[in-house]
């Protein structure tokens, strides 16, 4: 064989290789994950990737005959690095659906590109309201934030608490967390004292804490980065407000399933109201827990968990029904769905988009030997309050 | 009230043990270590890898986070800083800048990003409460107790060593003028050495003490920077007095502001600095420079 010919061959072998795999490529379902896998919101990622690939575990790598390709992306949080990858999945690796979205600036930065692109977008993780209202391509199934605040604003009424200090971070869900307390908690005869902003980079709780002491409400309603939570039930511990008659309710997120173990004492008998809890008492439940626990030694589904197991689960019914088409077709295909989650019974909205599901009021208890946030109260069917107006 | 000056206080102490190393280095070695923040996190790190992984006692911690930050102080210093002593300002900001950057990837690639929660021990954890409801009340946690303790100890060894021994005047000589020290047989380069490993041990020591009141994530140095600084501008570089009063000032004001205008609240200790300096340009208790 001359070295021509040889040449010529290799280059055959090769262009046929290709071809064959754009075939492939083609075949695929594609599904683009964004998430912040570093940086301060990394548990964010972790928890919904492990828990993404756990639903692509049990339910078969191929949907409708095609194979299911899931692109991880880390975009550390920061918006414009979302949207740069967003743009990528779309225009180079022609992704079917964009999934994912850890905070409420991430997935706004991307809504208009799946506006424009007719690419269907599903969050994962941002909480905040208007979010489905920035694109008609946004499908939510994590949760709303005053879907969390307005059932606590509910049952506190009814449970001795009368006058109330709100306490949050001063960022747009804190914001938004205060907002619908308040006008929840008022409407329900309740009265709020005093409405305390703690800026993001505060390093001390104490003044806060300070305040709401001398303030003597019925309880201080809180709304924190999970994170900043556990610093702040430990100051609240150690200030002696439980000792005072102030109790401490909020929005799940104080009571994150993912670090609540470690927070100690502190964080027993706090009642929150959430979506989620990893002791909900259901068998899919437990066969989930069970499953991701299996999957992932040392880690606890968390309610970011459940948001991404349940994203997969609308994006595999949905490309089932229009067999592997994207676009407005998938879109369609996941309005209206009705099916069990992890969390209890939930839907996806065909107005909104927005999910619908029920609230539970929670308090964290000790069982086992670990902290858990125990359901004890149902709010059934609670639509996101944002969109009411 | 006394609450809150209990409070402020006890926020001051921490943040003048963390700030003193600095203030030590700029002041003193006429150093800008920017990466200081960092050693103040290593002794973070430090307590609670040693407190969760190997079940140490808290106090026991203490020591070794001083201990350690002050070995990579050395470390540091005798490799990377040295070099670094007769160059500009600029290229000091710049090399210790960076230096911080990546402690915080270190940290985050090796201890993860979330906030890391330590638990202390029980005799720490109570509070006392003095002349409750009545306006005088006085509210204080042990740990804050413990924490002005600790460091109002510090401060008096500080200024002893500073002030009265033979190690104290052999740095105030070399500060002044290396050249004519040198030549007196002082081992400037030695006296250097230990005086930056002290101060980043001392950080460390107050990375271990605040992780509990602040919080402790791979951030921490690029956080507190702003503070650290201000604590060195506003108290002058030329004593342990004036840091110390600064930062128990700048801890009152920060608590006070924060309590009786919270909308405000993060921007009390900005206005204060800027007033002060305004006032005082060479810092609160400076010297007059000439």
């Amino acid at each position: 064989m001359t070295p021509q010919k040889r040449l010529i061959l290799k280059a055959l072998m090769a262009s046929t290789l290709l071809a064959w795999g754009t075939a492939q490529a083609e075949e695929a379902f594609k599904i683009g994950l964004i998430l912040p896998m570093t940086g301060p919101f990394a548990s964010t990622g972790k928890q919904i990737e492990a828990a993404a690939r756990l639903y692509m575990a049990q339910n078969g790598a191929t949907v409708a005959g095609k194979k299911v390709e899931l692109i991880v992306k880390d975009d550390t949080s920061a918006p414009d690095v979302t949207k740069r990858i967003a743009q990528e999945l779309v225009v180079n690796d022609k992704v079917q659906v964009l999934a994912g979205f850890g905070l409420t600036p991430l997935a706004l930065a991307t809504a208009p590109l799946a506006t424009q692109s007719k690419t269907p977008m599903v969050v994962m993780a941002a909480a905040t309201s208007s979010i489905t209202q920035a694109s008609p391509f946004v499908v939510r199934t994590s949760f709303t934030l005053p879907q969390a605040a307005v059932a606590i604003a509910d049952w506190a009424p009814n449970n001795g608490i009368r006058k109330a200090v709100t306490l949050v971070s001063d960022y747009g869900p804190g914001i938004d967390a205060e907002k619908f307390f308040k006008d929840r908690f008022t409407f329900n005869g309740g009265q709020v004292v005093d409405s305390l902003r703690v800026p993001m980079r505060n390093p001390d709780f104490a003044p806060f804490l300070q305040k709401v002491r001398d303030l003597k409400p019925d309880a201080v309603y809180v709304f924190v980065p999970s994170g900043a939570g556990a610093a702040l039930m430990k100051q609240f511990a150690e200030r002696g407000m439980d000792k005072a008659g102030i109790r401490l309710i909020g929005t799940g997120d104080i009571t994150d399933d993912d670090i609540l173990n470690s927070m100690g004492d502190v964080a027993m008998g706090v009642v929150t109201s959430h979506h989620y809890s990893t002791s909900h008492a259901s068998a899919l439940n437990k066969k989930f827990v069970a499953a991701f626990e299996k999957a992932n030694p040392g880690m606890r589904p968390n309610f970011m968990a459940v948001g991404g197991y349940d994203g997969m689960r609308v994006i595999y019914e949905a490309a089932k029904a229009t067999k592997g088409a994207g676009g407005e077709p998938l879109l369609n295909a996941m309005k209206g769905q009705i099916f069990e989650s992890p969390r209890g019974p939930m839907f996806i909205d065909a107005q909104t988009r927005d999910v619908v599901h029920n609230i539970y009021i929670r308090k964290v208890e000790r069982v086992n030997g670990q902290l858990y946030n125990q359901e004890f109260a149902t709010l059934t069917d609670v639509k996101d309050p944002g969109k009411a107006k | 009230m006394l609450t809150l000056l209990f409070d402020g206080i006890a926020y001051g102490m921490l943040l003048f043990i963390l700030a003193v190393g600095l203030s030590v280095t700029m002041g003193l070695m006429n150093f800008i270590n920017l990466a200081h923040g960092a050693f103040a996190m290593l002794g973070g790190y430090l307590t609670v890898v040693a407190m969760q992984r190997y079940d140490w006692p808290f106090l026991a911690c203490l020591p070794l986070a001083f201990g350690l930050s002050a070995g990579v102080g050395v470390l540091l210093e005798r490799t990377l800083y040295r070099p670094m002593y007769g160059k500009p300002h600029l290229d000091q900001v710049l090399f210790s800048i960076g230096l911080a950057f990546m402690a915080v990837a270190v940290a985050d690639y090796t201890m993860g990003s979330q906030q890391q929660i330590m638990q202390l021990p029980d005799w720490l954890r109570g509070r006392t409460e003095w002349f409750a409801d009545t306006p005088w009340a006085l509210g204080m946690g042990h740990y804050r107790l413990f924490i002005i303790a600790v460091c109002a100890l510090l401060t008096l060894v500080l200024q002893h060593v500073l002030a009265a021994t033979r190690f104290g005047s052999r740095l105030r000589a070399s500060v002044d003028d290396a050249r004519v020290a040198r030549g007196l047989g002082i081992p400037v380069e030695r006296v250097f050495a230990i005086t930056f490993a002290v101060g980043s041990g001392l950080a460390g020591l107050g990375g271990a003490l605040g992780a509990e009141v602040l919080g402790l994530d791979p951030t921490f140095p690029l956080k507190f920077m702003v503070y650290f600084l201000i604590v060195v501008a506003v108290g002058g570089t030329s004593s342990i007095t004036g840091p110390l009063l600064a930062a128990l000032l700048l801890g009152v004001a920060d608590v006070a502001g924060k309590y009786f205008i919270p909308k405000l609240g993060a921007f009390i200790v900005y206005a204060l600095m800027i007033a002060l300096l305004i006032w005082r340009p060479q810092g609160l208790f400076a010297r007059g420079r000439s």
